[in-house]
């Protein structure tokens, strides 16, 4: 399973995959057709309709569905397979944005690039190993704090030197 | 390939016009040049770039100038760490867009290995987006991994677990197991939870190096802290699922930890929305599904909270739905009760009619689950459903259909079917098409209520379906018409109006048709055009035919089946002129095939007596003797052996030894390759709808090879029997009349139930219905009529007279009216079977030894079962022949159990055995089988004091048979023996 962040031209934004057949079986040709049909599908929907989309033969059939919100420009997409709840999902994107938003304070689409490497910290927190771990947004923030702080002090104390070399 | 072009603030997407798409000319004008590692903001530059590209192949000479610039600075020996940490990100970046960037793995392993913590993680981080599981630099990672678990610095040692749990070589885990398992004492819990979650990886790439630790599980379940104890429930989920038996013990446990959290025990962090840890909830609400399925006993323990949960659900936010969802799910898996049911099927209600499109998908989804346990709930929503499938969400109506199709009945088949179709039309998604297209055929095979309808929908199936739709379709439905049912007459109606359907398609000049349709249209014409004759002349179909073949959209592969069909025409009218014009057309035909066709179909012309001998009329389905041995050619033989030939070899030990010879591995399976080919499926298409066939390749592999494709011809995966109820249900009912022993489908039942049902809204609004509303009645009615045929009667009135085209045969009519309603269902599967056993079993012919004789046609899975079932009983029992005629096939039984792959379940669970001796027995499925697609209970036989009842079910891997066996009489049954001849694989025997 996979999440996937794409902008409204559909280009990906952030892609994180877990699913190890995305990650073995499968080129990278494929996934890039997996990620183009996934927009495809998403950005086909109308505003009013469900945040569910069964899926397509790529994705892995009916056992794996896309679940999705729309934030704005971006679209926030969750590949899952049945073993979990899709309004569980829903809640957990909502989580995921919103700890981003307080991360970043008022994120916007350029932070997720520029940062590929905190959004993806804080997936990790929220996500280990493809199952929802954390969800308590204020944890997620503290520990990404605290890792944050930590390692910009120890950037301060052993970086600097060797930068002014 | 992805791009940006144009983006705009998330917030407020206007303040931000300067990345707008309209503006972008200007800011072209500024584009720096890419490469720009020394650059401070190296990775902003980059990304500026990437948006600035104005095509995509702009972009993609962009991209591809960062790679290279990027290659040499991470080759540079001088690149410090941080700026590789800089070139780590962008080539993240790149690598997420499709690009190449292999060069950067092992710089990324590096960064993990050397840098400092803020290095370290977009190290690991890199190694955990670029590698896969099997990739050979993972194996580098170990060392850093495991230094970094011992390590004093917690964020190290978290960013080690996180990395694990993402990804690690299966072959190494022994190196790290012991470390992370000390991390389960430590003291923060973070770690603790990491860790956990850490194992829950192992468990899943490798579960057998884990065992030994499962009491630490446990332990972990029952850990202080909430973290840890969620992270474990992920392993118990995973464990339960596999093996839910082996945690029963567990259950307490679970019970009671839902309890704290639904009770708002927790720490009030762990609240979302007010509700306590409602993800941890839905975990907790799954595994006790899986706990209590079937399983009264553990069922009740956890009874009470599910209804404390629903209870406390009232929140009316979407997360609450999520748990109710989970709790009714769970309700309705679990081994049922009564008042729980009761408020699980308010709860749906609430979801179905939520105005929420998500919760009223939900809903459906629910409801579909449902269906099958208690029907009742579709009529309540019925209203709710037809709204649903007019819904303006393409998946909502998809939904709505799956819903539909587990309702289908013969009573409700057409318009159900005329829906799917609808839908059909409109969607262009192949998976969609696939799986409805299949729903579709299934259905159609199963109620079809007449042969008109049933080829037309089969017509429109095979050119929606076209191309993509599974090959079983298409198979299934020619080995239908080839073998007929027991009514000669009616055989002989279908296949007559097929060949008429299809011949008007033809007539169409520029109509295009998918290949696999007109494969079909050519091996029905080819077959059974001689029904025709009266009325068609045999020049037209193969003039039509004829100019098939000069099309350019038809593949060559249906060009060998149009040929075969006019192989066969050919044979009953010698001297056409068509096939004069068309063998001299294509002996000078570039297509090599097309040219032996030619030539094969004029030698045969010229021998008409081969040629009547080669293809007889109407004999698709008799055996064919393949002498696989090739005997007739001993003589030869001999000769040549004698002569000093080299002796044959098979194709496989040639190359077995020619392989050995190279000293080469060989990576190829030494199987057969099936003769699909064209080549030899045109010619003896005859002998078998499914194109395989025994043609030219048995000369390569003599022996095997004949045996190997007989067996090969066994489709599997096909379950649904067609029956034509046109015919049926009229002797059915007639014998239930007589014998007051037919055993009560579950359809009617119902029905009776639904008479005094407190109708829903639907029934309200008939007070004042305006056009539309009606109209939506009509359709309810049509939709619903199985369910309950009394209620949907009693909304319109008139319901059955709506529409002509909604109205079934007028034999099921009468069906209806008599007492006993045997549902179509029940007649659809009973198709086959003989009819007028029951009425022998008035014949008191008392013999010691019952023997009966039984035949199940599997339409879909081509076999034809033979199972003779004796009783041997000291008592007395009557004797029921049942022998009905067999049509030919051409697997012998055992073919089906080949593989001794057969299972006999004792059912746990006795029938009451009714003592009234004249009292229909009504066997039911024990719960766990029910669940599965399984056919009505078909009565084989029944006497004063026994009755047996058969009951076949589908499960994902076989074909179980179920016998029911009712004592009638008063006295207790001793001993039953069944033995099951005419295969020695094949015996059952019960005490």
């Amino acid at each position: 399973s996979f999440t996937g962040l794409a902008n409204q031209t559909f280009c990906t934004v952030l892609l994180y995959k877990n699913s190890p057949s995305l990650k073995t079986r499968e080129s990278e040709d494929i996934q890039q057709q997996i990620i183009r049909e996934t927009f495809h599908l998403v950005s086909k929907r109308d505003e009013n309709v469900c945040n569910f989309l069964e899926g397509g033969l790529l994705i892995g059939g009916s056992d794996n569905k896309l679940i999705y919100r729309h934030y704005a420009t971006l679209y926030f997409v969750f590949c899952v397979d049945s073993s979990e709840s899709e309004l569980g999902i829903l809640d957990l994107i909502q989580v995921f944005v919103e700890t981003l938003d307080k991360c970043f304070e008022n994120v916007c689409e350029l932070d997720l690039i520029f940062h590929v490497d905190k959004v993806h910290n804080i997936l990790a927190e929220m996500v280990m190993g493809g199952m929802v771990l954390e969800t308590n947004m204020n944890e997620i923030v503290t520990q990404i704090d605290a890792q944050n702080k930590l390692e910009k002090s120890e950037t301060f104390i052993f970086q600097s030197p060797r930068q002014d070399r | 390939m992805a791009h940006f072009r144009g983006l705009a603030g998330w917030r407020c997407p206007n303040t931000r016009p300067r990345v707008s798409r309209k503006r972008r000319g200007a800011f072209q004008g500024q584009r720096s040049c890419v490469g720009m590692v020394e650059n401070r903001s190296s990775v902003h530059s980059s990304a500026n770039v990437t948006w600035k590209a104005r095509e995509t192949w702009e972009e993609e000479k962009l991209i591809q100038q960062e790679l290279t610039n990027l290659k040499a600075t991470v080759s540079a020996p001088t690149t410090t760490l941080r700026l590789m940490k800089e070139c780590m990100v962008r080539l993240i970046y790149c690598e997420m867009l499709g690009y190449e960037s292999s060069f950067g793995y092992i710089h990324a392993i590096k960064l993990a290995q050397q840098g400092n913590l803020l290095e370290k993680r977009v190290g690991y981080l890199a190694v955990s987006l670029f590698l896969h599981e099997n990739h050979e630099l993972l194996l580098l990672l170990v060392n850093t991994v495991v230094k970094d678990l011992q390590s004093t610095n917690l964020v190290e040692v978290c960013m080690a677990l996180t990395v694990v749990s993402q990804i690690f070589p299966r072959e190494m885990i022994p190196a790290v197991l012991p470390l992370i398992e000390d991390k389960l004492q430590h003291s923060k819990e973070i770690i603790r939870r990491k860790a956990v979650q850490a194992l829950y990886k192992f468990y899943l790439i490798a579960p057998n190096q884990v065992q030994h630790i499962h009491d630490k599980f446990r332990k972990a379940l029952c850990d202080r802290d909430v973290g840890v104890m969620a992270a474990s429930l992920h392993i118990y989920l995973q464990m339960i699922k596999e093996n839910s038996s082996g945690y029963k013990d567990l259950t307490e446990s679970f019970v009671t930890i839902l309890k704290q959290v639904v009770g708002g025990k927790l720490p009030i962090d762990f609240n979302y929305h007010s509700v306590p840890a409602p993800w941890l909830q839905i975990q907790l609400l799954r595994i006790l599904g899986l706990l209590g399925k079937d399983d009264p006993r553990t069922s009740e323990l956890m009874h009470d909270v599910l209804d404390e949960s629903l209870r406390r659900a009232e929140i009316n936010h979407n997360i609450t739905y999520a748990i109710l969802f989970e709790c009714v799910q769970t309700i309705y898996t679990i081994y049922p009760k009564p008042d729980l049911l009761e408020k699980a099927a308010k709860c749906i209600g609430k979801f179905v009619l939520s105005p929420k499109i998500n919760l009223k998908y939900l809903g459906l989804k629910a409801l579909t689950y449902v269906i099958q346990q208690d029907p009742n709930l579709a009529l309540q929503h019925q209203m709710t459903i037809i709204e649903c499938l007019d819904h303006p969400d393409p998946i909502i109506k998809r939904e709505t259909l799956e819903l539909l199709y587990r309702i289908t009945n013969g009573q409700n088949v057409t318009v159900i079917v005329q829906k799917m179709l609808d839908y059909l039309k409109q969607s262009k998604e192949e998976y969609t098409i696939i799986n409805l297209v299949s729903k579709i055929a299934e259905l159609a095979e199963k109620y079809a209520p007449a042969n008109e309808w049933f080829i037309q929908t089969m017509n429109a199936v095979f050119s929606i379906g076209g191309d993509v739709m599974h090959p079983d379709i298409p198979n299934n439905f020619l080995r239908l018409l080839a073998e007929g049912f027991d009514d000669e007459k009616e055989d002989k109606q279908l296949r007559l109006y097929a060949v008429q359907s299809y011949l008007g398609l033809l007539e169409e000049e520029d109509a295009i048709y998918p290949q696999k349709f007109l494969q079909v249209m050519s091996w029905v014409l080819g077959e059974y055009s001689y029904l025709i004759n009266d009325e068609g002349d045999p020049e037209v179909i193969m003039t039509r035919l004829h100019k098939l073949l000069k099309k350019t959209f038809v593949t060559s592969e249906t060009k060998a089946w149009i040929m075969a069909a006019i192989t066969k025409i050919a044979s009953l009218n010698p001297g056409s002129k068509t096939v004069d014009k068309l063998i001299q057309e294509f002996s000078t035909s570039l297509d090599t095939c097309m040219r032996q066709y030619a030539f094969e179909l004029k030698h045969l012309c010229e021998d008409k007596d081969l040629m009547k001998n080669l293809l007889p009329l109407d004999a698709s389905c008799d055996d064919m003797v393949v002498d696989a041995s090739l005997s007739f050619l001993d003589g030869f033989v001999a000769e040549g052996l004698s002569r000093g030939a080299a002796p044959y070899k098979p194709h496989h030990q040639r190359q077995e030894e020619k392989l050995s010879q190279e000293k080469a591995l060989n990576f190829e399976p030494y199987g057969l390759s099936l003769s699909s080919s064209m080549s030899t499926s045109g010619f003896t298409g005859r002998q078998s709808p499914t194109g395989l066939s025994f043609g030219s390749d048995i000369s390569g592999n003599s022996t095997e090879m004949g045996q190997k494709e007989m067996s090969s011809l066994k489709l599997d995966g096909v379950k649904k029997l067609w029956g034509k109820d046109g015919y049926l249900p009229k002797k059915d009912s007639k014998t239930g009349k007589e014998d007051k022993l037919e055993a009560v489908p579950p359809g009617s039942t119902l029905g009776g139930n639904m008479v005094d049902h407190p109708l829903s809204e639907a029934d309200q609004e008939v007070v004042s219905p305006s056009e539309e509303e009606k109209e939506k009645q009509q359709l309810a009615s049509t939709l619903f009529v199985g369910l309950a045929s009394n209620n949907a009667v009693s909304l319109m009135g008139k319901a059955d007279t709506t529409t002509q085209k909604f109205k079934r045969k007028s034999k099921i009519s009468e069906t209806q009216n008599s007492e006993e309603v045997p549902s179509i269902q029940h007649d659809a599967t009973l198709s086959s079977s003989p009819l007028p056993e029951a009425q022998s079993n008035n014949n008191e012919n008392i013999q010691s030894t019952e023997h009966v004789r039984l035949r199940k046609t599997s339409l879909s899975s081509s076999e034809v079962l033979e199972a003779s079932i004796s009783f041997k009983r000291p008592q007395s029992l009557m004797e029921a022949g049942l022998d009905a005629k067999l049509p030919d096939c051409r697997l012998s039984p055992s073919s089906l159990f080949a593989d001794n792959n057969m299972e006999v379940f004792q059912p746990t669970q006795v029938i009451p055995s009714v003592a009234a001796s004249k009292a229909s027995l009504i066997p039911s499925l024990s719960e766990e089988l029910a669940s599965n697609p399984h056919s009505e209970a078909v009565e084989l036989c029944s006497s004063d004091t026994l009755a047996v009842n058969l009951c076949k079910v589908w499960t994902d891997d076989c074909l179980l048979l179920v016998l029911f066996v009712a004592n009638r009489s008063s006295s207790a049954l001793k001993n039953v023996n069944l033995v099951f001849e005419n295969s020695e694989h094949f015996k059952v025997r019960k005490l």
